[in-house]
């Protein structure tokens, strides 16, 4: 089995100016097809910038739209993840991430977590996905798209990996924050990302491969340090945090295998039982009739 | 240096542990963020007050790491009652950095308006006998006023000095020394300010000598605020950065006296770090429910 030659687009994209960033993919999709990459992978929102506030609905994309059109058709005999804002015909905005390939739209998954805390606000400027499915891919395996803060719900890989994706691709623009000597990197927030992507290599028994922004939005800094992650938990890959570049990796898809044979978490997961357990807390959290309690979990009718 | 090698150097100033940061990654974020905020205007050059202090000398060095001494004017803004010493430190920063500088005397724009000597200025006879407050701050937003007029004749952006010790306590002169197109160091406490100051070579003197707005003779913050600055810091940092109740802090071993006084003088300059409401009217207003980013395609001066 040939090695798959994964290319992270560690991008600094331009604030609004959705030309600019195009030309920027289109020019890296090239170098990435000239290093012998069968998959490139561009940051969250790569083709807008992050911080767009009410910029979001000028830069906004229907799935038609002729830039995307171009950008796909750049693909020929490679697999590229873009992400963009994507209005859909009833005019809801998404932060998407699309699967381009053979110079079509494979997959498009929309954010399903929207941070809305602390320094976030895209709950309001957009509207959250409602569907997670991996999608098959010209690269022989099933692919699993996740949008920055999906992966801090460890549902959300977990469920991909479930659907058959053996390479999960997680695409951010995580603003560094908490910089302190004491965390590895010197960064609080690059300590979290690594080591949550690297346990949800290691608990999916899947490649993880995770392409962060650098550059700056206003007050706000992205720190890069994209990785590509072995099933393993090993690093393939590890940018730079800050560099602006195109890193290349090559990745032994029979990994994957060899892995999961090896430590079967997979085969031993029990998505029925997750169902079953799943039914009962939101009903016990939403306080309906069927959870244990028969209601409100901490009032009176707990023992009926 | 050599009769007390077996000796371990003196600290050039306390850090409490928990403010420890890597200096390479504040060095590396911050020239980023000049970098970028400067290019999203379409500027090149900065320039910024060099007032002898650390604060505004730290800014001069970060400035002139991330675009080159010869992009950035110091402007060197004394008062007949500052101190030499004063001078004689930001000439020295002038010096070691081989930027443009310019000494602008702030006594006839000061004294022209309050006074001297038993002879009236502008503000009349009864502006004679104005408080060292009044003249202080007055001082700084004529200080501001001249960072402004040579921003237009340099060609660059002011840059903000002010660190986040004192824009939370409300140490600050509103439209004065707090005036900026944007801040490199506004969220650094004054001990990160020291530990990026010393990583940087800033001059051990002023890295050592004991922080003083220096708008009246002998006068220095910690002098007239009635702490130290590593337990200002500590305080804030607990209370703000990481969340911690009264409660709390008085079990670490804050005094009470301390917390209630510093929660009083963050509240009560909150105005300070916000920008002035405008009243909702219209459907659609700045800063409410008009929300763009500060630059994005066509808010440069270049029109880019």
């Amino acid at each position: 089995m040939q090695p798959l030659r994964v290319a992270l687009a560690q991008t600094a994209p331009r604030l609004g100016s959705v030309d600019a960033n195009l030309e920027q993919h289109l020019s890296l999709v090239a170098r990435a097809r000239d290093e012998g990459a069968g998959l490139v992978v561009f940051p969250e929102l790569g083709l807008t910038g992050y911080l767009l506030q009410d910029l979001a609905a000028d830069v906004a994309m229907r799935l038609d739209d002729p830039r995307l059109a171009e950008l796909a058709a750049a693909t020929d005999g490679l697999s590229a993840v873009v992400s963009f804002v994507e209005e859909s015909a009833d005019h809801r905005l998404f932060i998407a991430a699309a699967l381009l390939e053979d110079g079509e739209i494979r997959h498009v998954h929309r954010k399903l977590y929207l941070p809305t805390y602390g320094l976030f606000d895209e709950h309001r400027f957009f509207a959250a996905g409602d569907a997670l499915r991996s999608t098959p891919s010209r690269l022989g395996v099933r692919i699993g798209i996740g949008v920055c803060e999906d992966f801090w719900h460890p549902a959300v890989p977990q469920l991909l990996a479930l659907d058959g994706a053996q390479v999960l691709v997680n695409v951010s623009s995580s603003p560094g924050r908490d910089l302190a000597a004491r965390h590895e990197v010197g960064l609080g927030t690059a300590t979290s990302w690594r080591t949550l992507m690297h346990a949800h290599a290691q608990l999916t028994t899947s490649v993880v491969v995770f392409c962060n922004r650098v550059g700056v939005d206003e007050s706000i800094s992205f720190w890069g340090g994209s990785e590509v992650i072995a099933p393993s938990g090993e690093t393939i890959l590890a940018a730079p945090l800050y560099d602006e570049g195109l890193f290349v990796a090559d990745v032994m898809l029979a990994d994957i295998r060899r892995e999961r044979i090896a430590m079967p978490l997979l085969r031993d997961e029990r998505p029925e039982l997750l169902v079953r357990e799943l039914e009962r807390v939101i009903a016990e959290r939403a306080g309906l009739p069927g959870g244990e309690t028969g209601g409100d979990a901490g009032g009176e009718g707990g023992l009926q | 240096m050599s009769d007390h090698a077996a000796q371990p150097a003196e600290p050039l100033f306390e850090l409490p542990s928990e403010l420890a940061i890597d200096t390479d990654v504040a060095r590396r974020v911050i020239g980023e963020f000049i970098r970028a905020q400067l290019g999203q205007a379409g500027f090149e050059r900065a320039v910024l007050g060099l007032s002898g202090g650390i604060d505004s000398a730290l800014v001069a060095y970060l400035v002139s790491e991330a675009i080159g001494p010869e992009r950035l004017l110091c402007m060197l803004m004394p008062y007949r009652t500052s101190s030499p010493a004063s001078t004689e430190h930001a000439r020295e920063v002038v010096r070691r950095l081989g930027c443009a500088s310019e000494l602008v005397e702030m006594t006839p724009m000061v004294d022209g308006f309050y006074g001297r000597d038993g002879t009236p200025g502008a503000g009349g006879s009864e502006d004679l006998e104005a408080s060292p407050l009044r003249r202080g701050n007055f001082m700084a937003r004529m200080r501001m006023a001249v960072l402004y007029d040579r921003s237009v004749t340099w060609g660059g952006l002011v840059v903000g000095t002010g660190n986040k010790t004192e824009s939370l306590i409300g140490y600050t002169t509103l439209y004065g020394d707090s005036a900026c197109a944007f801040n490199p160091i506004g969220d650094l406490y004054k001990s990160q300010v020291r530990q990026v100051a010393v990583a940087m070579g800033v001059p051990e003197a002023i890295v050592r000598k004991p922080p003083s707005a220096d708008l009246w003779p002998g006068q220095t913050d910690e002098g007239e605020a009635g702490f130290s600055y590593p337990q200002l810091d500590r305080l804030l940092y607990w209370w703000i950065d990481r969340r911690r109740s009264d409660d709390e802090l008085g079990a670490m071993g804050f005094e009470r006296s301390l917390i209630e006084r510093v929660r009083r003088m963050v509240a009560g300059s909150e105005f300070k770090r916000q920008v002035p409401p405008v009243a909702k009217l219209g459907p659609r207003t700045a800063g409410l429910d008009y929300l763009y980013p500060r630059r994005r395609p066509g808010s440069s001066r270049d029109g880019a």
